[in-house]
């Protein structure tokens, strides 16, 4: 999903004298390079280390090198709950928020208003503000003396206030919208095959609104929505503020249990061990994801072949 | 595609109301942010600044903002003198391996904070350097070279590497091509990685949970460990200052290399 960074064409070859063989390209990708080295490819390396050691009581460590932390967290029932729930906010997040960024995605690539540059900001910015702040905003809509179950005891619609946060109910509302934005932005970076003169090209051969959006529409988008899906459903996998503070103690995922582990049980190897395992879904996820889009890819091209 | 009115009308509420929850922890945040009452709760009890002097009256909350600030700036600083010799060299120099060298620069955004912030966590603690600024600026940067590697880059795609090699040709070192040519061509990317990156690091908050400690605490940190406990208007407030950091940032990005090209996924 980071590949679509557009690169220059080619530039042509610098003057010899210049480029003396790989020593300007070492010289150039070196500070980077040690600073990613240090601050991303070490540490995970360690946490791999980590978590083929063994864990004894009061935080203290044995140093090792075994498989048993893993068999002891795969034997055990609650982590597989851990994972269950983990697997089950990840899908409802990712379906919900792909049901309501497409319409915004197709709207912000179709529009000609004005106002284009403004509504993009509008559905984009989110991004760009703290998840704490986010998070507290849905904290403020959902609990029960929030805006939603005030409004409705005051209207009388309900007579308790409806649970929707401490619960998962709550931490799939509120991640919806925190990638929500994200999923725009893919969608969007995905839609460049979308073009009005095919659907007014279909139309004008009789096919129906739906006919349109079924035949031309929603196969044109699909590349966009298939990354958009593998965004939103990686991030939510591993999501950690919102599932903490709405779920309020009560919704265990995998980040915050690779966090309380690590942090307040001071079991390093269980945590190294959780997030291993985060990491295994992770690529399981992305080898489905670009097996999909192969066949996605595949139906396409065969399509083109046979009707022309 | 033609539409009748009554469709037209179906599809202007339904984008309204998907703006709507997109914006609505924003909105109501503003809302609560003038509340009177003690704990947070809907409607608004009154009308007051109080909860804003509360938020800048608070230890936590005032050390909080240095750490970030001190952090976000060196974090930027850094990320740049990293990123942007990297972007050069992956778009004006043709080496063998280029593509997975720029994989490789881009792939720490595909490791979860959450694994991230325990990978670092193991690593520094022993050292010691959690609960540093040295630890807190060195567990920022793996997460924000890879943004300014990408609008870095995305600016030099738009350049024209002539200029710079007709530079060259009339005697100018590789200095002065980079200071007197590259360099005014990429200013709008450089100036939006460098607001993007310090944005991340002024925002970061799962990483900076595992290497933060009680001596250096960032402001999201010390938010989120207040708002487990309780939550009231004051933390709106605060809430709302940081929305208006990113509104200025998004503003800044916009004018810079602009926010689509910034942000692409």
């Amino acid at each position: 999903m980071t590949t679509a960074v557009p690169t220059a064409p080619a530039p042509a070859a610098p003057p010899a004298g210049r480029l003396r063989r790989h020593r300007p390209v070492l010289l150039l990708l070196a500070p980077g390079a040690l600073a990613l080295l240090l601050t991303y490819a070490l540490p995970l390396v360690w946490v791999v280390r980590m978590a083929l050691n063994r864990p004894l009581d009061g935080g203290a460590i044995l140093q090792t090198v075994t498989l048993s932390t893993f068999t002891d967290v795969l034997a055990s029932s609650h982590y597989w709950n851990v994972i269950g729930q983990t697997l089950q906010l990840g899908v409802l997040t990712t379906v919900f928020t792909l049901l309501l960024s497409y319409p915004v995605a197709l709207f912000l690539a179709r529009t000609t208003s004005r106002w284009r540059s403004l509504l993009f900001a509008l559905a984009v910015a989110p991004l760009l503000i703290s998840s704490v702040a986010r998070t507290f905003g849905w904290m403020a809509i959902l609990g029960n003396q929030g805006v939603v179950n005030k409004t409705l005891l005051a209207i009388g619609v309900i007579d308790d206030p409806l649970r929707l946060a401490n619960n998962m109910t709550g931490v799939v509302i509120a991640s919806t919208e925190i990638y929500m934005p994200f999923a725009i932005l893919a969608m969007l970076a995905g839609f460049g095959r979308l073009d009005p003169e095919l659907e007014r090209a279909a139309a004008s051969l009789g096919a129906g609104r739906f006919a349109v959006l079924r035949r031309v529409v929603l196969p044109l988008t699909a590349p966009g929505v298939l990354t958009a899906s593998l965004l939103v459903f990686v991030l939510s996998l591993s999501g950690y503020v919102t599932p903490r503070l709405i779920g309020g103690g009560r919704v265990f995922v995998l980040a915050t249990e690779i966090y309380d582990e690590a942090m307040n049980s001071l079991n390093w190897p269980v945590a190294a061990v959780l997030s291993v395992l985060l990491l295994l879904l992770f690529g399981l996820v992305v080898a489905v994801h670009l097996w999909a889009q192969r066949v996605l890819e595949a139906r396409f091209t065969g399509r083109g072949r046979s009707t022309s | 595609m033609r539409s009748g009115p009554v469709a037209r009308i179906g599809w202007a509420v339904l984008l309204t109301v998907l703006y709507l929850f997109l914006l609505a922890p924003v909105i109501i945040v503003f809302i609560e942010s003038f509340d009177t009452s003690t704990y947070l709760r809907f409607p608004p009890q009154g009308f007051s600044l109080e909860p804003y002097r509360q938020v800048f009256a608070n230890p936590d909350f005032q050390a909080g903002l240095k750490v970030s600030a001190v952090t976000a700036a060196t974090t930027t600083l850094l990320a740049l003198l990293c990123g942007v010799p990297a972007a050069l060299a992956l778009t004006r120099l043709r080496f063998r391996g280029r593509g997975a060298v720029e994989a490789a620069f881009l792939s720490p955004l595909l490791v979860p904070n959450i694994v991230l912030g325990l990978a670092l966590l193991i690593l520094f603690a022993p050292i010691p350097l959690t609960d540093t600024y040295w630890g807190l600026i060195l567990a920022h940067l793996g997460v924000t070279i890879p943004y300014v590697v990408r609008t870095v880059t995305a600016a030099l795609a738009g350049a024209d590497p002539r200029a710079e090699e007709a530079a060259a040709t009339l005697g100018a070192g590789p200095f002065t091509v980079f200071r007197r040519v590259t360099l005014p061509a990429i200013r709008p990317g450089l100036f939006s990685g460098g607001i993007i990156a310090f944005l991340l690091s002024f925002d970061e908050t799962v990483i900076s949970l595992f290497v933060s400690g009680h001596t250096v605490r960032p402001l999201p940190v010390a938010v989120l460990q207040y708002v487990e406990y309780r939550s009231d208007p004051s933390i709106a407030a605060l809430s709302v200052c940081l929305v208006l950091l990113s509104v200025v940032a998004v503003v800044l990005v916009e004018r810079g290399l602009g926010l689509r090209r910034s942000l692409r996924p």
